[in-house]
C-alpha cells in the first residue's frame, strides 16, 4: 500500500464538479506525477488532500490513517506538506526568519518556552537555502525575491520542515528555463538522498516525463489515464484533452 | 546602536535618567508615570496590533479589568497596604490573562476586519456591564485604599512602580520578538493560511500573544487605578475612547511592528499631549483630534516604519557580499 492513498474523491463548487471519483496511490519514495490541462482539477486535489476544504466523497489516507477529516495544521503535522501554486511565503520576513520558523511542530508545543531558536536551525536553514541558491539574499525580504525565487524559498522551506511526503503545485513555473535542469537534479536528490516522497504538478511536459516514475492525468475533473512517463506521453486522450483545451 | 557595548550604554543612561527623573522635575512626576503608562499601553498593543496584524480595538477591556481585581483585593483581602497592593496587582494581571485566554480561543479564529469589529463591543460591553454590578461599586465606582506614605510619597512611590512595569515589559517583549515566539506572529501577519499549511499551532501562539498584551495590561490597570485613587467604569476604567483609541495611535504613530516604534510613539504623543493641554487650553481635543488624522495620513507606517523604508539596508536587509556557504549544513 503506498504511503498516500485516495480513492473516490469528488469535489464540487456550487454546480462545478472539480473532482469526480478520482483514484490515485503514491509508493513511499517514489516521484509521481499529476497531470492535466487548465482547470482539470489538480489543484483542487491537493487542497482536498491537505485538509484545506471538506471533500464530498471518498477516502484520503496518509501513512494508513484516513486524515479526510482532519484539519490543515494536523495533516502538516503528520510529515504531509504541500507548496501553492500561486507562492506563499511570509513577505515582511527575511528568507532566513522564513526558513527559522519552518521547523518541524511536533515538539513545538513546549515552542513558547523554548523561545531561542537554536543554532543548529539556523545552520540548517543557511544550508537549505544554499541549496536552492538563495543563500546570498537570506537578509532580504522574501516579500522582495522575485516570482521564481519565492517558489525556491518555498520550496526549501518545505524540506525545513522534513517532511515525510511533499505535494509541489507547478515547482517550476516562473523558473529560468536554464535552471530547471538544476531544479530537477535538486528535486531527484530530495527524493533519492533523504528519502521524501513527491507528489507533483506539472505543465512542463519535458520535466513532468523526465522525473515521474508514474503520472496521472486529470481532465475535467475526471481521472483520464494513468501509467508511466512512455504509455501516457502516447495515449491519444492525454494528447487530445491537451489539443483540446488550447 | 550598533555594537554591544554601545547598546547597553544606552539602556543604562535611559535607566538613569528614568530613576532621576522624579528628583529633576518633582513637579511633573504623575505626568511622567503616565509616560511610562502610555509606554506600556503602546508596547503591549503592539502585539497583536503590530507584530501579529490583529488590530484589537478592546485591549482596553484587560486594563480595566485589572484595575478592578485589584481594587477589589485591596478592599476585601484584609491585608496591609503593601501587600494588599502587590497582592491585587498579581491578582488583576492573572484575571487579565484569564479573560484573554477565555476570549481568545473564541475571537481570534475571526480573521482580519471581522475581529476588529469584534473587540470593538468587548470594552463598551464591560463598561455597560460594570456600570451595572453592585459588587463592584456599579455605576458609582470605587475608591482604592489612602496610601500611607508622607505628603508627595506617593506620587514618587506610583512613578517608580510604573517604570518598573515598563522596565519589565520591554525586555520580556524583546526577547520574546528575537526568538521563536517573534518569529511565528510575524508569519501569522504576513500569511496565516501559509503558517497553518506549515503545520505551527498557530491558535496557540495567537492565544499567548493576547495573553501577553492582556499580562501588562492587567498590571498597569491595577496601578492606574491607584494613582487615580478612584475607579469609574467608564471614564477611568475601560475607557475605550481615550485610552483605548490612543495605544493604537501612538503604536502607528511610532511605527506598529517594531519593538521602539511604539515607545518613540509614545513619547512623540504624550509629549505633544501635554503641551496640547498647557498651551491650547479650551483647543487641546479639536489639536488632538487634528493631530490624529495627520498621523494616519501622512505617517501611516509610523516614525520608524518610514526611516526603514528609507533606509532598508540600516535595518540589515541587503544581500550579503559573501557566497561562501556555511558549513554543516545539508
Ligand atoms: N474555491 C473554489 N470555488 C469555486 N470554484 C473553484 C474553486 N477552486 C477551484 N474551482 C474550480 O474548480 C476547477 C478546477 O480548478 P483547479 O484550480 O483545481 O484546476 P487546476 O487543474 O489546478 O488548473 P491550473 O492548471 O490552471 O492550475 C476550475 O473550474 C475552478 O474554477
Ligand atoms: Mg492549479
Amino acid at each position: 500500500m503506498g504511503i498516500l492513498e485516495v480513492k473516490g474523491v469528488r469535489k464540487t463548487f456550487g454546480g462545478v464538479i472539480a473532482n469526480s471519483d478520482i483514484s490515485l496511490s503514491v509508493p513511499e519514495g517514489k516521484i509521481i506525477g499529476l497531470i492535466g490541462p487548465n482547470g482539470s482539477g489538480k489543484t483542487t486535489l491537493f487542497n482536498s488532500i491537505v485538509g484545506y476544504h471538506p471533500i464530498d466523497g471518498g477516502s484520503i489516507r496518509f501513512l494508513a490513517r484516513e486524515i479526510s477529516r482532519l484539519r490543515v495544521p494536523q495533516i502538516a503535522r503528520l510529515g504531509l506538506i504541500r507548496t501553492f501554486q500561486q507562492t506563499r511565503i511570509y513577505g515582511k520576513m527575511s528568507c532566513l526568519q522564513n526558513m527559522q520558523i519552518s521547523v518541524p511542530q511536533t515538539l513545538q508545543r513546549w515552542g513558547l518556552v523554548m523561545n531561542k531558536i537554536p543554532a543548529e536551525d539556523t545552520e540548517r536553514a543557511e544550508g537549505l537555502l544554499e541549496f536552492v541558491g538563495l543563500y546570498a539574499k537570506r537578509h532580504l525580504f522574501a516579500g522582495d525575491l522575485s516570482f521564481g525565487q519565492q517558489k525556491l524559498l518555498e520550496f526549501a522551506m518545505a524540506l525545513m520542515i522534513r517532511p515525510r511526503m511533499l505535494l509541489l503545485d507547478e515547482p517550476t513555473a516562473g523558473i529560468n528555463p536554464t535552471l530547471i535542469n538544476a531544479l530537477i537534479s535538486r528535486l531527484r536528490r530530495v527524493s533519492t538522498e533523504l528519502g521524501i516522497t513527491l507528489l507533483v504538478i506539472e505543465h512542463n511536459m519535458r520535466v513532468i516525463m523526465d522525473l515521474a516514475e508514474y503520472i496521472y492525468c486529470l481532465a475535467h475533473g475526471e481521472l483520464l489515464a494513468e501509467g508511466k512517463p512512455e504509455t501516457i506521453q502516447n495515449d491519444q486522450r492525454v494528447v487530445d484533452a491537451y489539443l483540446g483545451a488550447h | 546602536m550598533s555594537t554591544p557595548i554601545m547598546r547597553t550604554l544606552f539602556y543604562a543612561s535611559v535607566v538613569l535618567l528614568a530613576l532621576a527623573a522624579p528628583l529633576l522635575a518633582p513637579a511633573f512626576k504623575t505626568q511622567m508615570a503616565f509616560l511610562w503608562v502610555m509606554i506600556v499601553f503602546a508596547l503591549s498593543w503592539d502585539i497583536l496590533g503590530g507584530q501579529m496584524g490583529y488590530n484589537s480595538f478592546g485591549n482596553i477591556l484587560f486594563f480595566g479589568v485589572g484595575m478592578y481585581a485589584c481594587a477589589i483585593v485591596q478592599r476585601d483581602s484584609g491585608l496591609d497596604y503593601f501587600p494588599a497592593l502587590y497582592v491585587g496587582m498579581v491578582t488583576g494581571a492573572m484575571v487579565a490573562v484569564g479573560f484573554a485566554a477565555v476570549l481568545g480561543s473564541g475571537m481570534l479564529g475571526l480573521r482580519g476586519h471581522y475581529f476588529a469589529i469584534g473587540t470593538l463591543g468587548l470594552g463598551i460591553a464591560a463598561g455597560e456591564f460594570a456600570s451595572g454590578w453592585d459588587y463592584i461599586g456599579a455605576g458609582s465606582g470605587l475608591l482604592t485604599p489612602l496610601f500611607p506614605g508622607e505628603i508627595g510619597g506617593r506620587e514618587t512611590f506610583f512613578y517608580y512602580l510604573m517604570f518598573a512595569i515598563a522596565a519589565m515589559t520591554f525586555p520580556v517583549l524583546r526577547w520574546l520578538y528575537a526568538g521563536r515566539f517573534g518569529l511565528t506572529i510575524n508569519a501569522i501577519r504576513d500569511d496565516e493560511d501559509k503558517a497553518e499549511a506549515m503545520g505551527i499551532h498557530t491558535t496557540l501562539y495567537k492565544t499567548a500573544a493576547w495573553c501577553t498584551s492582556a499580562f501588562f495590561l492587567g498590571l498597569t490597570g491595577a496601578v492606574v487605578g491607584n494613582m487615580i485613587g478612584f475607579i469609574d467604569p467608564r471614564d477611568v476604567a475601560f475607557t475605550g475612547a481615550t485610552y483605548g483609541v490612543w495605544m493604537i495611535l501612538m503604536a502607528i504613530l511610532g511605527g506598529k511592528g517594531t519593538l521602539w516604534g511604539p515607545v518613540i510613539g509614545a513619547v512623540v504623543f504624550h509629549v505633544t499631549q501635554q503641551l496640547f493641554w498647557t498651551y491650547l487650553l479650551g483647543w487641546q481635543r479639536v489639536a488632538l483630534g487634528l493631530l490624529i488624522v495627520i498621523i494616519v495620513v501622512f505617517f501611516p507606517l509610523g516614525i520608524l516604519g518610514w526611516a526603514r523604508e528609507r533606509w532598508p539596508e540600516r535595518f540589515g536587509h541587503k544581500v550579503q557580499q559573501d557566497l561562501k556557504p556555511v558549513q554543516g549544513g545539508k
